[in-house]
């Protein structure tokens, strides 16, 4: 399957945005969050600044993003991961909302309840968790109400290679084959689980292998590389939409940053990064439009519109009030 | 012995190597436990000590590895087996609270399981619904699981010791806001003396760790901290609070909560879990059923999370997680 080049645009856009969002937040998270604002004898405080708490960045892994979102309506639905703001921004929930959510402010997707792992919005059909293989059962649950409700509507359920070590990733797969339900499961397969590396964890090199094991299709993708992830998820949105089934694909692709920020990385070869970042997924799809017509002043242009939308939602955010405190109680119920 | 301070973190994982030097039958297994020595620290140096074979990385496959802990000491081994965070243990929670738990009961007390399942509890930094709980009330809910809950290094070494030699499931709960962390804001009086040698401290003994006459302040884990600068506060009006660290929920030191109310005729309960169906209320409880001997002023008070999630927002977590201000103005109340 072949993307039009208005897609390989919109992909490439979107990229911008997802690692301009990120790498903006890789400065604001540090505001506030070193000596000597802090107290005396830290490095760093995880809870002072204006984004308090973990925050787990997705710069590098945007191509299983935009590759998968493309395919996608507003009426398919996604579970993310707790490192969710690339399929946040693909799904197209405004970076306003998702920005303000981080800084804790009322005008963030959940009123600043949720914080940057706790992102939902209905609009978007969109959620996803801290809890490491929680969005597949949920996933299939959205699937399952689309296949009763008689739409030929999808879910996407991302998670990370350390995820398909839970009985939820198992359980799940099971489910959505006996029950032949429109789910696509997409692993990011970034390598490590925090300090912990696919080799030490994961018995099989390949975890669209296990696909086997549920009778459905399984395939791998190699290069961290939009088209190919478009490619590959193209073909299981379509099964899925016509009726055929779950879907579990694997991506291989990288995490810039730390697995949160202020992660040490002492367990991370040196230069692993720098090595990856010669090879940067974004740079190869700008190479490939300029090859195939894009000019450098349309180049110029989608960077100058994502920079300043960035640049914007940050702003929003500083500048909304934080919830008054007679919310904290409010939300438990409906 | 000279005086030295530990760090939280540093005095858990001082206490682990000193059992492990002794016995061969422990080991640590958990996430990020090895080369990265605990996510909060509690099993740092242990790999450069022991090795791979004594100290493992795990999977995120925590109903594996626990069951697993629970399947090793049931054959005689002696595992330390860490939650990353206490919020993570619904992906696991059968094989806590129905196996670990029920085993030496079911069994008619032949099988022991000297298991010790370390977790992360706590917030005040922002980590949200998923990332903040206490939750010890729950786990002491259960019958079949010993409840630890330290508040300081001396303590948090010599219950490890106490924990890891007990033929029965403990779960040892430590605040990330006490470890003494180079990455998080921490209450400084967590890091404290502690000795170089083996010691351990017995379960079910509260301690008062200051004394007073007005008010019992009944607390544990970093809310001691906040207690004590609440009565530190009080104290410059002439109001003396009592506070007792419970250390231990299971066992629960029933006596010197009673006796420090027997004193006081006050008692106020400062927990930084969920209010209802608690610890707070388990305490007042205690006092409710001893009426007749305590002699109370007035009413019981309890400070807890007031039944919501953990928001993300800071103002909202400030307002729903009990502050030292929460506690002063609270204990003021009780006094007019």
């Amino acid at each position: 399957m072949e993307p039009t080049k208005e897609q390989l645009l919109w992909m490439y856009e979107q990229m911008l945005v997802i690692r301009d969002f990120e790498e903006t937040m890789v400065n604001v998270y540090l505001e506030g969050k070193l000596p000597p604002e802090i107290q005396e004898g830290l490095a760093f405080d995880i809870g002072s600044g204006l984004v308090p708490g973990e925050m787990h960045l997705a710069a590098g892994q945007e191509p299983v993003a935009v590759g998968s979102c493309v395919h996608l309506t507003d009426d398919d639905t996604i579970t993310g991961t707790h490192r969710p703001h690339h399929f946040a921004i693909a799904k197209g929930i405004s970076l306003n909302s998702l920005a303000a959510e981080m800084f804790g402010k009322v005008t963030g997707l959940g009123r600043g309840k949720g914080g940057h792992m706790h992102l939902f919005s209905v609009d978007k059909k969109f959620g996803c968790s801290g809890i490491i293989g929680a969005g597949m059962p949920q996933a299939c649950g959205a699937a399952l109400a689309a296949k009763k409700q008689g739409k030929d509507w999808v879910t996407v359920t991302f998670f990370g290679e350390g995820a398909a070590n839970q009985g939820s990733f198992h359980e799940s797969l099971n489910l959505a084959a006996i029950w032949n339900l429109p789910v696509i499961f997409i692993c990011e397969d970034n390598k490590y689980a925090i300090s912990v590396t696919r080799e030490e964890s994961t018995a099989i090199a390949n975890n669209a292998d296990r696909a086997i094991g549920y009778g459905i299709p399984g395939v791998r993708v190699e290069n961290n590389d939009a088209v190919e992830v478009y490619d590959v998820v193209g073909e299981a949105v379509a099964r899925g939409r016509q009726g055929k089934g779950p879907s579990l694909i694997e991506v291989s692709t990288d995490r810039y940053l730390g697995h949160f920020q202020g992660d040490a990385e002492a367990y991370r070869p040196e230069n692993e990064v720098s090595t990856l970042r010669e090879n940067d997924p974004i740079d190869r799809l700008q190479q490939q439009l300029l090859d195939s017509g894009m000019t450098e002043e349309e180049d110029s242009q989608i960077k100058e519109r994502t920079k300043a939308s960035v640049q914007e939602a940050y702003a929003f955010a500083r500048e909304s009030a934080y919830p008054d405190t007679s919310e904290a109680t409010q939300h438990v119920f409906v | 012995m000279a005086d030295r301070e530990l760090t939280m973190a540093a005095a858990i994982s001082e206490a682990i190597a000193q059992e492990m030097e002794n016995d061969d039958n422990v080991f640590v297994m958990g996430e990020d436990v090895a080369k990265y020595g605990g996510i909060f620290g509690a099993t740092g140096g242990l790999l450069d000590k022991f090795g791979t074979d004594r100290v493992m990385d795990t999977p995120i496959s925590e109903t594996a590895f626990i069951g697993a802990a629970t399947g090793a000491a049931a054959e005689g081994m002696r595992p330390i087996v860490e939650l990353m965070f206490v919020d993570f243990f619904g992906v696991c929670m059968d094989q806590i609270y129905n196996h670990m738990a029920k085993n030496t009961y079911m069994s008619g007390g032949n099988v022991k399981l000297p298991v010790v399942l370390t977790t992360a509890i706590g917030g005040g930094y922002n980590d949200a619904a998923q990332h903040s709980q206490c939750l010890y009330g729950l786990f002491a809910h259960v019958p079949g699981l010993k409840i630890v809950v330290p508040s300081n290094a001396y303590d948090a070494k010599g219950l490890m010791i106490e924990s890891i030699r007990d033929d029965n499931p403990v779960m040892y709960f430590f605040h990330k806001g006490i470890m003494g962390l180079p990455w998080m804001a921490y209450f400084t009086g967590s890091t404290n003396e502690v000795p170089e040698e083996s010691y351990s401290i017995p379960f079910g003994q509260a301690k008062v760790v200051r004394e007073g006459t007005d008010v019992t302040i009944v607390t544990l884990s970093q809310m001691v901290h906040k207690s004590t600068a609440a009565a530190d506060a009080l104290a410059e009006d002439g109001i003396s609070a009592e506070i007792i660290d419970l250390r231990t929920l299971v066992p629960l030191d029933r006596e010197t909560v009673l006796n420090s109310v027997r004193k006081t005729g006050r008692l106020c309960v400062a927990d930084e879990d969920y209010l209802s169906f608690g610890l707070s209320g388990e305490i007042a409880a205690l006092v409710a059923e001893n009426l007749d001997s305590t002699n109370l002023n007035g009413s019981v008070k309890r400070l807890a999370v007031p039944d919501v999630p953990i928001p993300y927002s800071r103002p909202l977590e400030q307002t729903v997680i009990p502050q030292v201000a929460h506690i002063e103005s609270t204990v003021r109340e009780m006094m007019n």
